[in-house]
C-alpha cells in the first residue's frame, strides 16, 4: 500500500488528465485534547509521501527538542504551525493540510480540541463534507468528543470517521473497542448522521491507516485512507434549485452590465429565468459570462457573471434564484446560534450578521432556549456565553433572501460581528421565518424603545443644554450634534428659537405660557426619546421646577441637564444677537439674568463651564461622558 | 451536467474571494511578485472581473535584488490596458546600501522587503492586500485565514484569529487596521502547476531549465545574475542547465539541476522530486518558528 501519492504514469499528458479528473474532499479532525489528531493527521501526510525530505530532516530536529516521543519522530509538529503551539504540545487554532490518492484530492482541517478553542473547530466544520472523531481508547466517550460530534452535526456534516485511537495501549482489546462504539452510537442516535464508520487504530503505530493491522485480525472494516478514498459523499446542491447571491455589478462601461457571484447550487442556462430578491422582479439570464468565451451553462460552484434581458434592479448582497423556485424572504427568523466570544450575547443588543454577500443589522429578540451540549437538554436562558449553544428569535433591521441551513448551508449560514470590536463574535444557522412568505400577516412583533435604540446603536437620551443666553447651548449643541451624526449615531435639536417659530409660535412670554413652552418641548422630546434617538433640548429654562416636569416624564437616565454656565459678564460681552442691549435699555422685559433670574442647576448631569472651555473642547466632554455611561453603545 | 474538478473548484473559491476584497474594501491592492503563484492570482482577478479591469492596483515591493528576468517580466505589464502596476521601493534601506552580501539575508530581508511593505501600505493607504500564499507551503501558513486581520502596526496575532466560517467573511476593520486576503490559500504547488498548464498561463523564464552561470555555496547553486555578486577567491561561475522552483532576490535564491523545458516536464520533475519548494530560500531555515516571526513583524 506505498503507493498512494507515487506517480504511476506511462506519459505526462496521461497522467495530467486523470489528476485533472480528481474529486475533492474536504473533511476535518475532530476529538479531545490529547487524542492524537494531529498525529493522525502526520501520519497520513507521511504515507501518502506528502512530506519532502527537507521537512522529515527539520521534523526530525524539532522532534527531539520538543516531541513528546523519545527519539521517535513526532509528527504532531508536522501539523502544530504554531510557536505557542509546538511548546504547549497543544493545538490551538485550526491548520489546513492538502494530500492527494489516486482518486481524489482532500483538505484537511485539523481542529483543536481545547474547549476554550470551540470556536476555531467550528471554523474548521463549516466547510467540511465529512468528520474524522478521534476517540482515546483509554478514555472512551469524552466531553470534548459530544460537543464537538454535536457541533458537526449542528453544522451540516453527514458523515462520521470514528477513529477509536491508541488500540496498542489497550492491547487491541475488541470489547474496548466495542464499547465505546456502542456508546457512541446510542449517543449520536438523533444527529443526522447518515454514516457512522469505526476503525481501530493507532496513528502513531500506523496501524489501519493506509493498510489492515495484523493486530486487529478481528476488525474487517477498510483502513482509514481507503475509506476516506472511497466513501460516497453525496452533495445534492446541484440538483437543487439555483441561487446566486450577487457580490459585484460589474459595470466597465454603459453596455455591460453583469452580476457577478459563486451558485450556490443549481444550475443556469442563458434563457431560463430568474428573480431578484429580496425585490422580487424577475426577468431571464441572456448571458453566461467568462474570460475566454460565454458558458453554455454554469453550475453550482462555480464564480459566473450572468447578464439580464432587463434592466431590473440587483445589487449586491441581492439573491438570483429560479424563478420558478424563488427562495423565502423575511426579517425574522428563528436560528440556532453558537456564541465564539467571551463577551455574552446580549438580546436588545443591535450586531452586524453576514449572510451570502449581504450584511445588516440585527438583534436577538428573544432566547428560546439554551442547549446543553452534553444532554441536550434544553434549559431558560437570557444570553450566551462563550461557546453555548442555543435558540434564539432574530428581527434584522431589513429583508433578506434565504433558505433554512438544512435545505442550503450557504443560504442559511451567518455569521455575527460586534459593531464596536468587528470580531466574529457568533454564528447561526436559519431554522424558519418567523413570517411565512405565504402569510401576509406580519407576526406580531413588539417594537419597543429599546428594540428601535438598539438597531440605531444606542441609548436614548435628551441632552437639556441649560444656561443664560448667551453662554454658548446652542454652539455646543450644534458640535456635539456633529459630532454625534460623524460616529453614526441617530440625533435631533430642538432649538428654542425655532420651536417658537412653530410648534409654539401661539405661545408668549407669559409665566404660564413659558411653561406650556416647556411642557410641549418635553413632550415631544419624550416621543424622540420613544423613537430611540438622541435628544438635543437648547433652551435657557431658567427655572429648576420646569426643568423637573421634564426629567419626570422619562425614565431615569434619560435626562441629562447639561448646565452650559457662563458669567453673565461674558455671555453679555458676547451678546450674539444684540438682546443684552435691548434689555439694559428696556426694550424687552423679562429677560433672564437682566430682570428675570437664572436658577443654575444643583446637579447637573454635565457642567460645562465655558468662560474656561471653548465649545469644542465643551463638545468633547459632552461625548466623553455619554460614552464614559454606554449610551453611544459598546 | 458538467460537473466541476478540483481545480474549477478551487478557482471558484479564489474568484469569489476576489470579488468580496472589490466589493467591500475601500482601498486594496494585489501583491505582486512576479513568481508563479502571482502569475495565477493575476490571472484569476482578470477572470474574476471580465470583462472589466482589475479594479484594484498591483504593488510589487522592489528589493532591487530580484532576477533580472523578473524585472523584465514585471516592466512588460506596464503596457497592459487591464492593470495597474504600482513599484515601491525602500529608498531608506538603498540609501544604507543595504544588500543581502553585506548585510546578511536576515536584515536584507526585513528592511527591503517587511519594511518595503508597510512602507508602501502606509504610503497609499491599502486597507487589504491580496496576497498569493499558500497554506501547503509552510507550517505557520496552514494556520492563517484568507482574510486575515492585521492591527493598524501591521501585525499578525496568530493566537486570536478570527473565526472563518463557510465561505462568509468578516471584512470589517476600523481605520488604520488592514487585512491580509489569501485567495489561494487552499492550492498546493501542484494545483498550480496544473492550472498554469490548463489555463497556458505566461510565468518568468527562470522556471524553465536553460544553461546559466552559477556559483556554489553552502550546497545552493547561486545565479550569477550581475556583477554584485562578489566572488570568492578562486571561485568560477560555471555554466549549468538549472532551473528555480521559486523565485526571490537572487543571491537567497538557490537554483536546481534540471532539464525540464515545459510546463509539463517541470510537472513531471515535480512528481518525482524529494524536497519542498521553499527549500531553496535561505529565509525560512534561521529559526524553527522564523516564519511565523516574520509574519507577526509584517512579513506577508
Amino acid at each position: 500500500m506505498d503507493g498512494y501519492a507515487a506517480p504511476q504514469f506511462a506519459d505526462i499528458e496521461t497522467y495530467l488528465d486523470s489528476q485533472l479528473k480528481k474529486s475533492l474532499l474536504r473533511f476535518i479532525t475532530c476529538g479531545s485534547v490529547d487524542d492524537g489528531k494531529s498525529t493522525l493527521i502526520g501520519r497520513l501526510l507521511y504515507e501518502s509521501k506528502m512530506i519532502f525530505d527537507d521537512q522529515l530532516a527539520s521534523l526530525k530536529n524539532e522532534s527531539k527538542k520538543f516531541g513528546t516521543q523519545g527519539e521517535e519522530i513526532d509528527f504532531a509538529l508536522l501539523v502544530d504551525g504554531l510557536a505557542a503551539e509546538r511548546e504547549q504540545g497543544i493545538t490551538i487554532d485550526v491548520a489546513y493540510r492538502f494530500f492527494s490518492t489516486d482518486r481524489r484530492k482532500f483538505i484537511v482541517a485539523d481542529t483543536p480540541g481545547h474547549e476554550q478553542y470551540t470556536r476555531n473547530m467550528a471554523t474548521g466544520a463549516s466547510t467540511a463534507d465529512l468528520a474524522i472523531v478521534m476517540i482515546d481508547a483509554r478514555k472512551g466517550v469524552l466531553t470534548q468528543t459530544r460537543r464537538h460530534s454535536f457541533i458537526v452535526s449542528l453544522l451540516g456534516i453527514r458523515h462520521v470517521v470514528l477513529c477509536i485511537n491508541k488500540m496498542d495501549l489497550v492491547d487491541y482489546d475488541q470489547a474496548t473497542y466495542d464499547r465505546i462504539l456502542a456508546e457512541y452510537r446510542d449517543f449520536a442516535a438523533d444527529f443526522g448522521f447518515e454514516s457512522i464508520q469505526a476503525i481501530p487504530v493507532s496513528a502513531l503505530a500506523g496501524d489501519n491507516v493506509v493498510s489492515n493491522s495484523d493486530r486487529t485480525p478481528w476488525y474487517d472494516g477498510p483502513p482509514l485512507m481507503e475509506y476516506l478514498d472511497t466513501v460516497e459523499i453525496a452533495s445534492d446542491d446541484a440538483g437543487k434549485a439555483f441561487r446566486m447571491p450577487v457580490q459585484w455589478v460589474n459595470r466597465p462601461n454603459l453596455d455591460f452590465r453583469g452580476f457577478a457571484g459563486q451558485i450556490v447550487s443549481g444550475s443556469v442556462k442563458a434563457g431560463d429565468a430568474v428573480r431578484a430578491l429580496p425585490s422580487g422582479k424577475s426577468s431571464k439570464v441572456s448571458r453566461v459570462v467568462a474570460m475566454g468565451g460565454d458558458l453554455d451553462e454554469g453550475v453550482e460552484g462555480q464564480s459566473v457573471t450572468l447578464t439580464l434581458e432587463d434592466e431590473i434592479d440587483v445589487s449586491r448582497g441581492d439573491v438570483l434564484c429560479a424563478d420558478k423556485q424563488p427562495a423565502e424572504v423575511s426579517d425574522q427568523f428563528q436560528a440556532t446560534m453558537l456564541w465564539m466570544s467571551d463577551s455574552a450575547m446580549l438580546p436588545g443588543r443591535s450586531y452586524v450578521i453576514k449572510m451570502g454577500a449581504r450584511e445588516c443589522q440585527m438583534q436577538v429578540t428573544e432566547e428560546k432556549y439554551r442547549i446543553d451540549v452534553n444532554t441536550r437538554a434544553h434549559e431558560a436562558g437570557k444570553t450566551l456565553k462563550l461557546n453555548e449553544i442555543g435558540v434564539v428569535n432574530i428581527a434584522l433591521d431589513r429583508e433578506v433572501a434565504f433558505d433554512p441551513y438544512e435545505d442550503n448551508r450557504r443560504m442559511g449560514g451567518f455569521i455575527v460581528i460586534d459593531r464596536m470590536t468587528n470580531e466574529t463574535v457568533g454564528l447561526g444557522l436559519i431554522n424558519f421565518a418567523l413570517r411565512r412568505a405565504s402569510n401576509i400577516h406580519r407576526q406580531a412583533m413588539d417594537v419597543s424603545k429599546e428594540l428601535r435604540a438598539s438597531m440605531k446603536g444606542q441609548k436614548p437620551v435628551i441632552l437639556w443644554f441649560t444656561g443664560l443666553s448667551g453662554a454658548g447651548k446652542s454652539t455646543v449643541a450644534n458640535i456635539v450634534e456633529k459630532r454625534l451624526a460623524a460616529m453614526g449615531k441617530h440625533t435631533y435639536t430642538l432649538d428654542g428659537d425655532n420651536v417658537r417659530h412653530g410648534l409654539n409660535n401661539d405661545l408668549g412670554f407669559t409665566d404660564a405660557d413659558r411653561v406650556e413652552n416647556i411642557r410641549r418641548v418635553g413632550e415631544v422630546s419624550k416621543l424622540m426619546v420613544d423613537a430611540g434617538l438622541i435628544v438635543l433640548v437648547s433652551f435657557i429654562s431658567p427655572f429648576r421646577a420646569e426643568r423637573r416636569i421634564v426629567r419626570q416624564m422619562v425614565e431615569e437616565g434619560e435626562f441629562w441637564e447639561v448646565f452650559v454656565d457662563a458669567s453673565l459678564e461674558a455671555a453679555e460681552s458676547r451678546d450674539v444677537k444684540g438682546l443684552y442691549k435691548k434689555a439694559r435699555a428696556g426694550e424687552i422685559k423679562n429677560f433672564t439674568g437682566i430682570d428675570s433670574p437664572y436658577e443654575p442647576p444643583q446637579a447637573p448631569e454635565i457642567h460645562l463651564e465655558t468662560d474656561r472651555l471653548d465649545p469644542e473642547a465643551a463638545a468633547d466632554l459632552v461625548i466623553e461622558r455619554l460614552d464614559a455611561a454606554g449610551l453611544l453603545g459598546g | 451536467m458538467k460537473t466541476l474538478t478540483h481545480l474549477d473548484r478551487l478557482e471558484a473559491e479564489s474568484i469569489h474571494i476576489l470579488r468580496e476584497v472589490a466589493a467591500s474594501m475601500q482601498n486594496p491592492v494585489m501583491m505582486y511578485s512576479i513568481g508563479k503563484d502571482s502569475s495565477v492570482l493575476l490571472h484569476l482577478a482578470r477572470k474574476a472581473f471580465y470583462p472589466g479591469p482589475i479594479p484594484f492596483p498591483l504593488l510589487h515591493v522592489d528589493t532591487t535584488w530580484k532576477f533580472r528576468e523578473m524585472i523584465a517580466f514585471r516592466d512588460a505589464l506596464k503596457d497592459d490596458p487591464q492593470t495597474d502596476l504600482l513599484v515601491h521601493i525602500n529608498q531608506e534601506g538603498v540609501e544604507q546600501g543595504i544588500g543581502p552580501f553585506t548585510h546578511g539575508s536576515s536584515l536584507h530581508t526585513d528592511v527591503m522587503k517587511t519594511q518595503g511593505l508597510k512602507q508602501a501600505l502606509d504610503k497609499y493607504k491599502f486597507d487589504a492586500a491580496i496576497g498569493g500564499a499558500r497554506r501547503d507551503e509552510e507550517k505557520s501558513r496552514a494556520k492563517e485565514r484568507i482574510f486575515s486581520f492585521r492591527s493598524a502596526q501591521h501585525r499578525w496575532d496568530p493566537k486570536n484569529q478570527r473565526p472563518e466560517l463557510w465561505s462568509l467573511y468578516n471584512t470589517r476593520i476600523k481605520p488604520g487596521e488592514s487585512v491580509r486576503v489569501f485567495p489561494i490559500s487552499n492550492w498546493t504547488e501542484l494545483d498550480i502547476w496544473q492550472y498554469i498548464y490548463q489555463e497556458n498561463i505566461d510565468i518568468v523564464p527562470l522556471y524553465f531549465a536553460a544553461e546559466r552561470p552559477v556559483v556554489e555555496r553552502d550546497g545552493i547553486l547561486v545565479l550569477v545574475d550581475d556583477d554584485r555578486l562578489p566572488l570568492e577567491p578562486g571561485e568560477e561561475p560555471m555554466m549549468k542547465q538549472v532551473r528555480f522552483r521559486t523565485l526571490g532576490c537572487y543571491p537567497l535564491t538557490g537554483a536546481v539541476e534540471s532539464s525540464a523545458s515545459t510546463i509539463t516536464e517541470i510537472i513531471e520533475e515535480m512528481l518525482r522530486t524529494t524536497t519542498s519548494e521553499r527549500e531553496g530560500r535561505a529565509i525560512d531555515k534561521d529559526a524553527p518558528a522564523s516564519m511565523e516571526m516574520k509574519k507577526q513583524e509584517g512579513y506577508f
